[in-house]
């Protein structure tokens, strides 16, 4: 056990490492930091100055190390832009991606599961092939048309909900919310459908795939032989089988939700990291940019290290077996 | 007097046409028995038929200026009132024709999808053969290089290879380059896929006996990997291919949707789309309404295909 946490620890680490060289990377390819700080009268000895008090005039890899301890210690430097601390930025914008997602991925729960064992239970009927049918449909739609959709109905033409915007926001400690006012909530439910569209598809297809594995095993036939009513069958002893690859892929699936929610705060213009790092990526603001790949990278690589050891725990034929 | 014997009749082996095998084969009697993958090969085929005849159906071209007349601008679809033709689907704001627009877009989303595939297709299937051929050190570095993107979430490899990328292009280039970049970008996250599948098959492959005879006769390693193995890989490569096109088109109108992909002077259907959803509360709904509605129609129709063919292709499931 102790062997794979190490294993698996170090494998985070080296995807950390990697992601912080692109990270890195981009800063070397996009300009010369000294000419886009610096006026144009600035004379020679002005730039050496600046060089040499970033420190540009260091060994590539000493560069990179200093990169990489500044960022694993939190400081990202300021925005090009608006010369605020980069790290201070997106934690502002954090609560509001982290809301969107958590709601949607409820959403995707709540709507997913139940439809899962439908198509599951009711091969057969004309209802659970529809499901089955829009569900390829649902994995195919783009989210930014599903999002410019959703404006056009309940917005422009029924007028039932806001458009864009996070609505008003209560701050609890440094954490804004939107989901205590009325105006906020009005404002998730349209992003949050957008982006959990796709995350339901895969739920429901996931839990009828287990559904029908677990169906055919010899304890639900026990039961059936027993008398239990179908109902306590499929929702007490089938289902329950079923939710644990669930939620190892709605956590594992919560990191690329954070990274995909750019798509859908650009649509709704909803205030999160997402739309930060869009407009950052119009104005080539760098820090910027590769402050949010490096959070983003590390979420969704915690995320999965996190779900693996988990996984190794409950399982211990995993432990051996890593590819 | 001998007996000269009489020849004996040559038994002509009844050789079939690739035409003739093609039509008795499996795949396509589950071709032909599959409602959706029929309905979606042939809507799929009439919007490629559609994109790739656009100079001579559109009824205007959408990127000669001159074509445009700014007091047709914001015309609504023909069906409604104020509607005139040509305009079959209405203009934009600049007095271009939305049916001509989507028409020559799809023809852009199809050709950067159709070149991404190439790419990583060929990359991924010769790096899955390198690494499953010769193991070691090869197979680690390209899987670990494979690990890492993969850990990165695709969206965000995407949006920053293809801004970065577009920043460092000189300008006279920038036209004709932003598509290479495009293809680059969703090419660089997707051959790992490939990779992977031909890479597991190789593995498999090298230890047969057909490849050790071969070996043994000398058969260089160049041509044993791709006479011999390489065919006997490329079945999963297929439908990995036809879903990751669709997912392409997906990915190259998502950026362009950002405005890190075509420019509007080249609109791809997210192009179009990023434009129109500025008149989305101006009442001019068609701007948006009908490029979405065709870059839903394409993805649709190419993953019903994609889904038909995983399962026709899978054994398990005979």
């Amino acid at each position: 056990m102790l062997a794979f946490l190490i294993k698996r620890s170090a494998n985070a680490i080296f995807v950390m490492l990697s992601v912080s060289f692109i990270a890195f990377m981009i800063f070397r390819f996009v300009g010369d930091p000294v000419e886009l700080m610096l006026n144009e009268q600035a004379t020679q000895e002005q730039r050496d100055e600046l060089r040499n008090r970033l420190g540009l005039d260091e060994p590539f890899i000493v560069q990179f190390g200093t990169f990489v301890s500044n960022a694993a210690q939190g400081d990202f430097g300021i925005s090009f832009r608006n010369q605020q601390d980069v790290l201070g930025m997106i934690a502002e914008r954090f609560p509001a991606t982290f809301e969107l997602v958590i709601v949607a991925t409820l959403i995707s729960l709540v709507a997913g599961i139940p439809m899962g064992v439908i198509t599951a239970i009711r091969r057969q009927t004309w209802y659970a092939e529809a499901m089955q049918f829009t569900s390829i449909i649902g994995v195919s739609l783009p989210s930014f048309v599903v999002g410019i959709g959703l404006i056009l109905i309940f917005s422009v033409w029924l007028g039932w909900m806001p458009a864009f915007g996070r609505g008003e926001t209560v701050d609890i400690g440094w954490w804004s919310t939107g989901l205590l006012t009325h105006s906020g909530r009005m404002s998730i439910i349209l992003p949050a459908l957008s982006l959990s569209l796709f995350q339901i598809t895969l739920v429901m297809r996931l839990v009828r795939a287990e559904m029908l594995e677990v169906l055919r095993s010899d304890f639900i036939k026990f039961a059936r032989a027993r008398g239990i009513p179908a109902r306590a069958i499929h929702f007490r002893h089938a289902l329950r089988n079923c939710l644990m690859p669930v939620v190892t892929m709605t956590a594992m699936q919560i990191g690329g939700l954070i990274a995909f929610a750019l798509v859908t705060e650009t649509v709704f213009q909803w205030p999160g990291m997402g739309l930060l790092f869009i407009q950052a990526v119009t104005f080539v603001d760098v820090p910027i940019m590769a402050a949010y790949l490096c959070i983003v990278a590390l979420i969704f690589v915690l995320l999965n290290t996190l779900v693996d050891i988990t996984y190794a725990m409950i399982d211990p034929r995993l432990r051996g077996a890593e590819k | 007097m001998t007996d000269i014997p009489a020849p004996t009749p040559k038994i002509k082996p009844k050789t079939r046409s690739r035409r003739e095998l093609f039509f008795d084969s499996d795949l396509w009697w589950s071709f032909k028995s599959s409602k959706s993958a029929m309905g979606a090969a042939i809507v799929l085929g009439l919007v490629i038929l559609a994109a790739f005849l656009a100079p001579v159906l559109s009824p205007q071209n959408p990127y000669d200026l001159a074509a445009l007349e700014l007091w047709n601008a914001e015309l609504p679809p023909v069906w409604m009132e104020g509607g005139q033709m040509p305009y079959i689907l209405g203009t934009d704001v600049q007095g271009r024709d939305i049916l001509s627009g989507i028409l020559y877009g799809t023809r852009i989303s199809i050709f950067i999808g159709i070149a991404s595939v190439l790419v990583s297709l060929v990359v991924g299937v010769l790096a899955g053969l390198t690494a499953g051929f010769y193991g070691g050190w090869v197979d680690n570095v390209l899987m670990r290089v494979g690990d890492v993107l993969l850990s990165i979430p695709i969206i965000l490899v995407a949006i920053l290879v293809s801004s970065v990328a577009q920043a460092m292009l000189p300008p006279e280039l920038r036209e004709a380059g932003i598509a290479v970049v495009l293809v680059l970008a969703i090419a660089l996250y997707s051959w790992v896929q490939y990779a992977r599948v031909v890479r597991a098959q190789t593995m498999v492959e090298r230890r047969k006996e057909y490849v050790q005879a071969s070996r043994l006769v000398g058969t260089p390693a160049r041509r044993l990997m791709l006479k011999h193995i390489l065919p006997n890989t490329l079945t999963p490569v297929f439908v990995a291919a036809t879903l990751n096109f669709g997912l392409a088109i997906l990915i190259e109108a998502t950026l362009s949707f950002l405005g890190v992909g075509m420019p509007p002077n080249q609109p791809s259907l997210g192009t179009l789309i990023r434009v129109g959803n500025q008149y989305l509360f101006s009442g001019s709904w068609w701007i948006v309404l009908f490029p979405s509605i065709q870059l839903c129609i394409l993805v649709v129709a190419v993953n019903m295909l994609g889904d038909w063919l995983r399962d026709a292709l899978n054994p398990k499931l005979r």
